[in-house]
């Protein structure tokens, strides 16, 4: 069990990072989920990034809402969970078709273990596009860059709400019997 | 003890936006639009129609993106109580040119003038300095408005200040509606030709 450290599993997040340098994201706006755990690492070292940590994932829209209010473009990173805490904030992005750049990595999904991840995990993808939310599923480490250069372009070009998400498949699933847990 | 309220909203932000020079406003939603569209509309104003307790992220995102201008946010009680987890984000953040001033009627205004928690003693500057907000006020005078007024403009840290108003209810002034006018109308206020690129 545990995660499957293949060349391109390890890979991803450090192509994830160039991808968000090369669309000149300047706010990274995060709550800590494991699967982000090196892309945040990342972020937090970049001298023009701003890696701003969040008490709740919808303070994230309001900020990159504000951000695109003074000519800057921000990522929003969150675990499948928050998405569910953003709702009624991108009703606001939806009403003034602010730019949403949201990488959501998943939970409750490929061979979870956490039945209370269950619920929002399963739901994610249709609550997002019940609000509006483009979203586009990726489940191959290889593939992650290019989907998030996709839904880059997509959000900042066509001023659209755009959700990447990340299968449970690439993370990689828990160790029951590690020392650190990824509730 | 509590002092007696006798600040008139109206008044407490038309004088707070009459030194506002280049600053970048926010609003929270409902009084706090109507309160400002009153004191004089302006497409350096965004006004939030919704987004209840995002009016304060609003602010910060937009306070790192414009790092030389002065960004205000001006928001009632209720929204921010929505929010509170902002002020510890901002804190953090430490933008030296981010100010909030709250209208705290201790009522939700809009909704029919239901009591907030700020009726019952909950001290939002209190919260904003625990926080870590290097300044943080709590104004019931018009002198203590007049010593807080540059302050909003001038200080070099976040700043949170919780004016107490009167819960009295106030002709509707209403600013434009469309959220992407508004939107559009801040950035081209803010970047010029730049915000259609
Ligand atoms: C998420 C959400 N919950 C509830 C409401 C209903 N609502 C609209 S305005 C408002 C009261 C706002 O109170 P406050 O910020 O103190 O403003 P004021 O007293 O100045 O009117 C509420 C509860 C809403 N718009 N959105
Ligand atoms: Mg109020």
């Amino acid at each position: 069990m545990g995660n499957k450290n293949t060349q391109s599993s390890v890979a991803w997040p450090g192509e994830l990072f160039q991808v968000l340098k090369g669309a000149n994201i300047r706010q990274v706006a995060y709550v800590p989920d494991a699967g982000h755990s090196r892309l945040i690492e990342l972020c937090q070292a970049d001298q023009q990034i701003k890696a701003v940590p969040l008490t709740t994932e919808e303070e994230g829209v309001a900020q990159l809402a504000g951000a695109w209010l003074g000519g800057e473009r921000g990522a929003l990173l969150m675990q499948s969970s928050g998405a569910g805490n953003c709702i009624n904030m991108l009703a606001m992005a939806s009403e003034c078709r602010f730019p949403m750049l949201m990488l959501v990595t998943m939970r409750g999904e490929w061979g979870e273990f956490n039945p209370w991840q269950i619920p929002m995990g399963q739901n994610v993808q249709r609550v997002l596009e019940a609000i509006g939310v483009i979203v586009h599923q990726v489940d191959e480490a290889a593939r992650v860059a290019e989907t998030v250069n996709a839904a880059a372009r997509l959000a900042f070009d066509t001023s659209r709400m755009v959700a990447v998400i990340i299968s449970q498949r690439i993370i990689g699933f828990k160790d029951w019997n590690a020392t650190q847990g990824t509730p | 003890m509590k002092n007696e309220i006798t600040l008139d909203r109206r008044e407490v932000v038309a004088q707070i936006l009459k030194q506002r020079g280049d600053t970048l406003v926010v609003t929270g939603l409902g009084s706090t639009c109507w309160d400002a569209t009153a004191a004089g509309d302006d497409p350096r104003n965004f006004y939030v129609w919704g987004a209840m307790g995002g009016a304060t992220m609003i602010g910060l995102g937009l306070a790192l993106a414009q790092p030389t201008r002065r960004v205000l946010v001006i928001t009632g009680d209720g929204e921010i109580l929505m929010g509170l987890g902002s002020l510890a984000t901002v804190a953090v953040q430490h933008p030296a040119n981010l100010s909030i001033v709250v209208i705290d009627n201790e009522r939700y205004g809009e909704t029919g003038m239901q009591d907030t928690h700020t009726r019952s003693g909950v001290d939002l500057a209190g919260i904003a300095e625990a926080a870590g907000f290097p300044y943080s006020a709590r104004v019931h005078t018009g002198q203590e408005l007049q010593t807080l007024i540059p302050s909003l403009y001038t200080n070099d840290g976040p700043t949170f200040a919780a004016v107490k108003v009167m819960a009295r209810s106030y002709p509707t002034v209403l600013p434009a509606r469309d959220g992407t006018y508004l939107k559009n109308r801040f950035r081209e206020a803010v970047l010029g030709k730049k915000a259609f690129e």
